[in-house]
């Protein structure tokens, strides 16, 4: 009732615009409508622009040693200060963005794709595969999800590769859930069956009609999820898997650090943390803004 | 209103208006409505969606959403100023003083709690008994809303109850305190009409022995001019006519009422005569029904499997466990240019028989033939690659719900020219589609929208648009007006007989309501629980229906005595 009083009164001699300014248009009144969003997207742009032209910008070798200026606190030569070995933090904690970026953006891509897709066969079929898959990711759930991609990457090498598909396999049920759930109450919706009588074959009904309707709720997951592979990739790192020093890595310069603030030397852990920290907090934020994005609803 | 002027009015609405907040602004919601609802009177509000009639109930009991703010006016309930009253006060009241039956009894219940203890959260949070005698007082509810069995229903969750019932069970929640406004948003959409019946009645008659007021909100005007006393007639948020119902309908001084009492179909004698003067055109010429049958059904069984887990599937491996039989041994038939009315309640297997029909389900058993062809002999899976797909096509009943949520007007439209025509070149289908909406009188501009941007009337015709743009040869509609307004139903109507004319289409027109089968159907077949209970031409089937649930089916429609009723015969189609 409410619903008809707000969406009726919408001129019917609209003038025809392009799909590419409407997406504009619909992007600019998202921002706008939520100052967090707003935020939020700025953050992630920063955070990208750091990630892309960081390494060729910053003022010092990450990987330069100088014993003479170990364990300097900040200055106006060194924003972040030096570490045990001389090197510039502000450098290491730059650089380190497109290392963790990457890492975790992978891993979340990975998830998604394969989660999305088994969680929708899924729903949509049932059957057989429903009930495989449905234990399968009962016995990822089972375990302690970090353990368990501890486990992976002990296993199955130290490479940057591993700690890819450890994160994406502990993040795959999340993905493969929503993605069943969203389906399911899906396949015999309206659209559906005219999706079916139209000629649609059953595989482009799922891939067409049915998946792009579940982004919303997939892309809140996908935000939170940024997050937790963030720290998953750090916290790898942290306790010596993954990642190998020297390279410059947030988890590594933190578990580093650690050592130090006992004595004194904060610097070494907190801004590798903050920025570690910044990141996660960019993504969780984005949530909200990425369902709007995607969700037709919210356009007029 | 002179009448009242005696004793006071019990609610008393002036110069209300109300605003909600949008993106594009404030949209004025009701615009300075006035009205009055005396002591025992049963007022009914009448309007289309989007007339804010609904508003108007919500604003009296200050449950607008946070969008919504009262701008400006006054509403006084026994004296109280309700429209800024603390919210306390009106915690208070609502439940007590006011009550409301909402119009989905299923969601307005909470799923997780009996019914029993629904009941006794309002009993004791108005403090009208304590915690031992509660359970008493909510059985005695139920059994005043004639809840057979109550101390055992009292147990019952609200998914183990029939819509009805749970009807039953919200108004029962809402007498329970007994208030003295009873304000009941269309409490019977979504029931069937012998359900519509037996609720609106016990309705009536515990607000007429506790002597309580009632303001019915409707979109129906039949029911509104059966069980009400005065009507007001909202349009746009504003209050058009305001009259003693009889004078509503025999004089209806509005040219808003007119239109809307003649888009009623109980008045009609024909399709055109549901169209105001200035939009009606010649009948469509009546279409010759050759005698070779287009469909044949002969049989047709639809049982669906018992529900069963992994421990079932393991204790009784091999032994197959009796289901339930959705559709029960039906057979008929439907010529070329025929259109059949398939009627009955819901449940009664007319959904199930559409969707076997159409190659959406396999049956279980029978036989159904097209053009001579056994539809059987192609699962239904396999069906969307048959070339038969784009003779057999469908109108779904929820306008909104059958279309993509995420494709506009055109791309909807386009899909089956796409997949069963195989056009390719974008310019051709462009054209195709512009030429589909011309036919079915949607604007060209409107086809860049997606869905939730249109409005009911406009979706139902893309979905008409998208169902005849292959040009099938039987059409089934699954209630296709039956989310709509009655002015819109009366254009689509009217546009489904066009259409049938120019294209020589066959159509089953499965639906509830017999008043529109009336109409547009040459054959009615009438089913209950499975099976067919009597089938002929829609003319003596209506005028003397020969069994006895189909005369239930037709004493159940509100008939309002000040409606004239229509006299013309219903025009019968030539058996070549």
């Amino acid at each position: 009732m409410t619903d008809a009083v707000l969406n009726s009164p919408i001129s019917a001699a609209a003038p025809r615009t392009s799909a590419w300014s409407r997406g504009f248009a619909h992007f600019r009144y998202v921002m706008t409508s939520n100052p967090v969003t707003f935020l939020a997207f700025v953050m992630l742009a920063a955070m990208i622009a750091v990630a892309v032209f960081g390494p060729s910008l910053v003022p010092h070798d990450p990987l330069a040693t100088a014993a003479d200026k170990a364990l300097k606190p900040p200055t106006w030569q060194h924003w972040f200060g030096t570490d045990q070995l001389g090197r510039d933090v502000f450098s290491r904690v730059v650089v380190a963005t497109r290392l963790d970026l990457l890492i975790s953006v992978s891993a979340v891509a990975l998830s998604f794709v394969c989660g999305a897709l088994m969680g929708a066969c899924a729903g949509y079929w049932g059957g057989w595969f429903d009930k495989l898959s449905g234990r399968m990711l009962d016995t990822i759930m089972a375990f302690p999800l970090f353990v368990l991609a501890m486990g992976i990457v002990a296993a199955a090498g130290n490479t940057i590769q591993n700690i890819v598909i450890a994160t994406a396999i502990i993040n795959l049920p999340f993905y493969a859930r929503v993605a069943r759930a969203e389906v399911s109450i899906r396949r015999n919706a309206g659209y559906v069956q005219a999706a079916r009588l139209s000629g649609n074959s059953e595989l482009r009904i799922l891939i067409a009609k049915i998946l792009p309707n579940t982004l919303p709720p997939m892309m809140v997951q996908l935000s939170l999820n940024m997050g937790w592979a963030i720290l998953n990739a750090a916290g790898l790192s942290f306790i010596g898997l993954g990642v190998r020093p020297p390279t410059a890595e947030w988890g590594i310069m933190v578990a580093e650090g650690a050592n130090y603030i006992v004595s004194g030397e904060w610097w070494l852990a907190l801004f590798p943390g903050a920025a570690l920290m910044l990141a996660v907090f960019t993504f969780n934020l984005l949530g909200d803004g990425l369902r709007d994005l995607v969700d037709p609803q919210r356009r007029t | 209103m002179s009448t009242h002027l005696h004793n006071p009015p019990l609610l008393a609405v002036r110069d209300l208006c109300v605003e909600f907040a949008t993106r594009k602004g404030p949209v004025t919601a009701v615009r300075s409505v006035n009205l009055q609802v005396a002591k025992g009177e049963t007022l009914g509000i009448v309007g289309e969606s989007g007339s804010g009639k609904s508003v108007t109930s919500y604003a009296v009991m200050r449950i607008l959403d946070r969008a919504g703010r009262i701008v400006s006016g006054g509403i006084e309930f026994g004296g109280m100023q309700l429209h800024d009253a603390p919210e306390d006060m009106m915690s208070d009241l609502r439940g007590r003083e006011i009550s409301m039956i909402f119009q989905n009894p299923r969601a307005a219940l909470n799923p997780i709690r009996t019914v029993g203890k629904q009941i006794e959260d309002v009993l004791i949070r108005h403090a009208q008994a304590t915690h031992d005698q509660a359970k008493a007082k909510a059985i005695e509810a139920l059994e005043r809303v004639r809840i057979r069995d109550a101390a055992r229903r009292y147990h019952a969750y609200p998914f183990e109850l029939s819509g009805g019932m749970c009807q039953r069970v919200v108004i029962a929640i809402a007498l329970a305190c007994k208030p003295q406004l009873l304000i009941a948003d269309e409490p019977t959409t979504g029931l069937d009409v012998t359900t519509q019946k037996a609720v609106m009645e016990l309705v009536r008659e515990l607000t007429r022995s506790e002597g309580m007021s009632t303001l019915l909100i409707t979109h129906d005007l039949g029911l509104a001019g059966e069980y009400c006393d005065r009507i007001v007639v909202m349009e746009k948020g504003e209050v058009v006519e305001q009259q003693d119902t009889a004078k509503l309908f025999t004089a209806p001084a509005h040219p808003y009422t007119r239109r809307l009492i003649r888009s009623t179909p109980h008045a009609a004698a024909t399709i055109r005569d549901l169209l105001p003067d200035d939009l009606r055109l010649p009948l469509p010429p009546t279409m010759i029904v050759s005698a070779e049958p287009l469909l044949e059904v002969k049989n047709m069984v639809k049982q669906f499997d018992a529900p069963g887990g992994m421990l079932q599937l393991l204790r009784n491996r091999g032994k197959k466990e009796a289901g339930y039989r959705a559709v029960d041994n039906v057979s008929f038939s439907i010529a070329r240019g025929e259109s059949v009315g398939l009627v009955g309640e819901s449940g009664c297997g007319k959904s199930t028989t559409s969707a076997m029909v159409m190659r959406l389900l396999d049956a279980t058993a029978g036989s159904i033939r097209f053009k001579g062809q056994e539809l059987t002999a192609v699962t239904a899976a396999a069906f969307a690659r048959s070339p038969l797909r784009r003779e057999l096509q469908m109108v779904f009943q929820d306008p909104h719900e059958s279309l993509n949520p995420r494709a506009t007007a055109a791309q909807s439209i386009a899909d089956p020219l796409l997949r069963l025509e195989g056009m390719t070149n974008s310019a051709e289908i462009r054209a195709r589609v512009e030429a589909l909406a011309t036919q079915v009188g949607l604007q060209h501009e409107l086809l860049d929208r997606l869905p939730h941007q249109l409005s009911g009337g406009q979706k139902a015709r893309v979905g008409i648009a998208r169902a005849i743009s292959t040009k099938p040869e039987l059409l089934i509609l699954d209630e296709p007006t039956a989310a709509l307004d009655v002015s819109v139903q009366a254009v689509v109507l009217n546009l489904l007989a066009d259409l049938k004319a120019e294209f020589g289409m066959s159509y089953l027109f499965v639906s509830h309501d017999l008043e529109v089968v009336r109409l547009l159907c040459d054959r009615v077949i009438v089913m209950r629980a499975g099976s067919i209970v009597e089938s002929g031409p829609t003319a003596s089937v209506l005028s003397s229906p020969q069994a006895e649930y189909t005369r239930e089916l037709l004493a159940a429609i509100p008939r309002p005595a000040h409606l004239p009723s229509h006299t013309a015969p219903v025009v019968e189609a030539v058996r070549a």
